[in-house]
This record gives C-alpha cells, structure tokens and sequence, in this order.
C-alpha cells in the first residue's frame, strides 16, 4: 500500500511536469528562466521549495535526535533573517540587472561584470564542486526514505535511483516552468503532510507535554542547547544562510520572476514558511530519542522515517513519504536545471565555434547536461555514507564563502577580476583545506574552537577580493557604465 | 523621512541579528505554552523576522527597481 501511494505520487509530478510542457515557448530563455513570467506565489513556493531539502527534513531531525532543540536557532532561525535579508538587498538588483542585459546564468553575469572569460570558467568548476554534495543529499534521502518505508523491499539504490528518474523526466519536459509547478505543488505538499505526520506521531506519543516529558526524564540534554552546541558556533553558524547567495540554482530563481514587487511575498513569508517545516523535523528527531535510543552519527538520518513507520503504518507512511520525497525533489530538479543551464550557455553556447546555437539545440544541450550530471551525483551516491546535515553544511559553507563575489560585482564599482579571481581561488584553497581536516571529525569546527570553518574561509574571501582590487588597475569605464 | 525610516529598519535588522544570540536561555530547561524556552524564543524569532520583513518591504523598498522595470516595459 505504502509503495502504491508513492507510486501514485511520483506519477502525478510527472503529470505536472510533462503539463507544462504544453506552455513551452520552445526557445532557450523559457526553458532555463520560464520567459521571466513567474509571479509572487509561484515565486515564493520555488524559492522556499528549492531551499528546503532534504536537509531540512531528514538533516534536521538527524541532527536534532543528537543535539536536541539547538538545531532550530543554528539553521532554521539565523536563516529566517539572513535569507530575506539577501533576497532584499542581492536578489531584487539580481533580477533588475538580469532583465537589463538579458542574462540567463550567474556565470554570464559575472563574466560580463568583470569582462573575464576565465573568471566565468572558474566560477563555473567551482559552484558546480560545490554542489555535487547538495545534490548528493538528495539523491540519498530519497533512497533511505524508500529503503525505510518498504522495510528493504526497495533497497537504498532503488529509491534513489528512481527519484533520480522522475526528476530527470519532469525537468526535462518542462524545463524551469515545470520546475516551477512542481515546485510550488510540492512545497504544499511538504509543508502540509509535515504537519500532519507531526500532529499524528505526538498523538501516538501521547500529545506534547508527555512526548517532551519523556525526553525530560531520559534525555534533558535535548532541550536546552547545553554544551551540545557554544555560543561561538551559534554566532558563527549565522554565516551559514550567506550561502544563498550565491547558489547558481537560486540565482536562476531569481531571474524568472515577472517583476520587482514579485519579490514582496517570498520576502514577507520566507521566514513564516522557514519555521513551519523545522520545528515539526526538529520536535520530531528530538522525539526520536524515545522509541529509538542509541543511534549513532548518519544513522540517525532515518530516525524520522523510522517514527513514520512506527507510528504511522499503512497508507499514511505512504502519503508522509511522499511528502519527503516532495522536499528532495522540489530542491534537486532546481539545482540540476540551474547547472545545466550555466553548462549549455556558459560552456557550450559561449566557447561554441561557428554558428549560434539554436535555440532547439539550447535545450538539447541543457537536457543532456541533466542526464550526465544525474548520473554522476546517482554513483556518489551508491558510495557516499555520510551525515546528510554534514554533506550540506559543507555544500553551505563554500557557497556563503564566495558571497563577497556578488557583494562585489552589485556594490563596489572598483572591485577588478583579479579581485574576484583572489577571492574564488582563496575559497576554493581554504574549503579544501577545512574539508579536509575537518571530514572525518563529526561536528568539527575550527581548532575545535565552536569557530565555523566558514567565518575564517568567508573573512579570507573578503580580504582577497578588496587587496586584489585595490592592486590592481581599476575597471573599464565603459564595463562598470553598463552595471551601475 | 523616508531615509530615516530605511536607516532604522536597517537599524532593527542588526538589533534582531544580534538578539538572534540568546545566551540568557542557554541552560534554560523551563517548558513555556508547552515547548522548551529555547525553542520556543527561535519561533518568536522567526515571526519577529516577518514582522520586519513586512517593515522592510513598505517602508525602505528599493522604488528605483519598479521605476526601471516599468521604463523597460514601456
């Protein structure tokens, strides 16, 4: 029963999919950014839905069954604030400058900002580095989630294998007007069944106040930050949300909205949203911690499908699947279709010999890059056992590093390419650096100080950018005309 | 007037920011309208955050974006 309902779901985002291809203008700018026609709800459901994850469902409450109520002020909370805060002041003048110079990709507008064509191509190797993890975590929630709700009839492989297929599918036939329908329908449906599963596993637990009784006497640690997490780490976790902007899949967001005040709602609602789906994963991991005691690092990914199948068996596991897969989904096929849009027209169409591409061979080239790029994330996945909150707090960590890049290019009309090349080359150096000390040590922060490795490797991008700038001769009159 | 308004919205973004840090409830274990202090502090949070957003988007918008997307359109 469980298997035919998120059969049945699968099945009906296809639908939606394959839908809006009827609405496909057939011409590369409405594949990639839906002929900037998005308005404010479409926009504040793919936005919020591209943004939570399966870090925000199964991350969280993994986190949370470890370190308890903390996980709420680390992520969700700094976030409520940092995230509106970018899309404000970076998203809005994103979405002017796109409409002005008819930009397509992040890469295009940078490589026009600082007239380099090497900068686009760095920029380009490494935001698409910095993803692969994002898009991992998906790919892998979506087989434990399957794996777990089955009982192992549909192995781990199975489930990602197929959620790898049914994104592909939809993204391919709708393109970015696609993603955005699915998006927006499944944003709902998380939100909604993340509430419901919530109302119904407290039910079973005995309501609220014996559910956080329970946790009270076998686990206070969980409700109070305690020492599972220092102050200095809560500070400079806030560093974290920085990241979104510069994720090329949110940039791509950004430039499909129909207007300036489109932004108004994702604005006014980003943190309301933002608080309706944490606090139900987090009380739930924390939950977690009564019927399942003992579960140790990655394995607690799974705790909160575990509590659905506990205490929701049957055709509610299977429409409370279904709304985690909805959060993996609505975040992966954005993501896939962003970098695939950067290859076709930063790499394919930009260093093409010859003829322009046409617009039919845009699209081929962007659906191919999908097709590859699902492929290489699935691999990793079949190999990858690591902490899905972990993997993207890394895939976090480069990306809110490389946001002076776009302070920059919007703000700072002496900003030079050597600038911005010292800043990426400084991120990518420093992440390496951290990742590599920090990989095999759960909850590593710098000289295990509580300092996130993202405050150092986000100051040294800062200092990069202004002394590479100021070094350097300053821009072309005629290249900062056309942006200021 | 407009500016000053913009200037202490931006003002009350730092403020949030830094109350963000709630160190006074660190080892609070109290249970307030049935959840943990300190969880409970983060939801307020987040609605605090609405609440400024709403500020924000009437009172300091960035009115030269519509005035160019309307001489685009023309």
């Amino acid at each position: 029963m469980t298997t035919i309902i998120i059969l049945c779901y699968l099945g009906l985002v296809l639908c939606i999919g394959v839908l809006s291809n009827r609405f496909f203008r057939g011409t590369g700018e409405d594949y990639f950014v839906a002929s900037r026609s998005i308005g404010p709800f479409l926009l504040l459901m793919s936005l919020f839905g591209t943004n939570m994850t399966a870090f925000a469902i199964l991350g969280a409450s993994g986190e949370a069954y470890h370190t308890g109520i903390g996980v709420f002020a680390l992520m969700p909370s700094g976030a409520a604030l940092i995230i509106p805060t970018v899309f404000f002041f970076i998203g809005t003048r994103v979405w002017a400058l796109g409409k002005r110079h008819n930009l397509l990709t992040q890469v295009q507008y940078f490589r026009r900002r600082w007239d380099s064509d090497g900068l686009g191509l760095l920029l380009f190797v490494v935001m698409l580095a910095l993803l692969i993890p994002y898009l991992l975590i998906g790919v892998m929630g979506g087989g434990i989630t399957l794996a777990q709700v089955t009982k192992g009839q549909i192995p781990q492989w199975a489930g990602g294998l197929l959620v790898c297929l049914v994104v592909l599918a939809y993204v391919s036939f709708g393109g970015m007007r696609g993603t955005a329908w699915a998006n927006a329908f499944q944003t709902l449906v998380f939100m909604i069944l993340g509430g419901v599963t919530f109302f119904v596993i407290v039910d079973k637990l005995g309501g609220l106040d014996s559910a956080l009784a329970q946790v009270a006497a076998a686990h206070p640690e969980l409700l109070i930050k305690g020492d599972n997490i220092s102050p200095i780490k809560l500070l400079t976790y806030t560093c974290i949300p920085l990241s979104v902007g510069m994720f090329p899949h949110l940039f791509t967001h950004w430039l499909t909205a129909k207007s300036a005040r489109t932004f108004r709602w994702p604005l006014m609602f980003y943190p309301l949203c933002i608080a309706i789906v944490w606090i139900p994963s987090v009380l739930l991991g924390i939950f977690g911690s009564i019927d399942f005691p003992g579960l140790k690092g990655a394995a607690a990914n799974s705790v909160l499908v575990k509590m659905i199948d506990l205490h929701a068996p049957g055709a509610l596991a299977g429409l409370l699947a279904a709304g985690v897969f909805a959060a993996i989904m609505s975040s992966l096929d954005s993501q896939v279709l962003s970098i695939s849009n950067m290859f076709t027209q930063d790499i394919v169409r930009h260093y093409r010999k010859g003829d322009e591409l046409s617009e039919k061979a845009q699209v081929l080239w962007g659906r191919l890059f999908v097709i590859a790029i699902f492929a290489v994330t699935y691999v990793l996945s079949l190999v990858s056992a690591r902490s899905i909150f972990t993997l993207a707090v890394w895939s976090f960590t480069g990306f809110a590093a490389l946001f002076p890049v776009v302070v920059a290019a919007l703000f700072w009309k002496r900003s030079t390419k050597y600038g911005a090349f010292a800043s990426v080359l400084t991120v990518a150096a420093l992440w390496c650096y951290f990742f590599f000390q920090g990989w095999k040590i759960p909850g590593y922060t710098v000289g295990m100080t509580g300092v996130m490795p993202v405050v150092v490797i986000l100051a040294a991008s800062v200092v990069a950018m202004i002394v590479g700038s100021l070094l350097t001769k300053p821009p072309a009159k005629v290249t900062v005309d056309k942006f200021f | 007037m407009n500016a000053t308004v913009r200037r202490l919205l931006y003002l009350g973004l730092f403020v949030l920011y830094l109350l963000h840090n709630d160190l006074w409830l660190w080892d609070d274990p109290r249970i307030v309208l049935g959840l943990p202090i300190g969880l409970l502090y983060h939801i307020g949070f987040c609605v605090a955050a609405t609440g400024l957003m709403v500020l924000l988007v009437n009172y300091a918008w960035p009115s030269e974006l519509d005035a160019e997307d309307e001489e685009q359109s023309a």
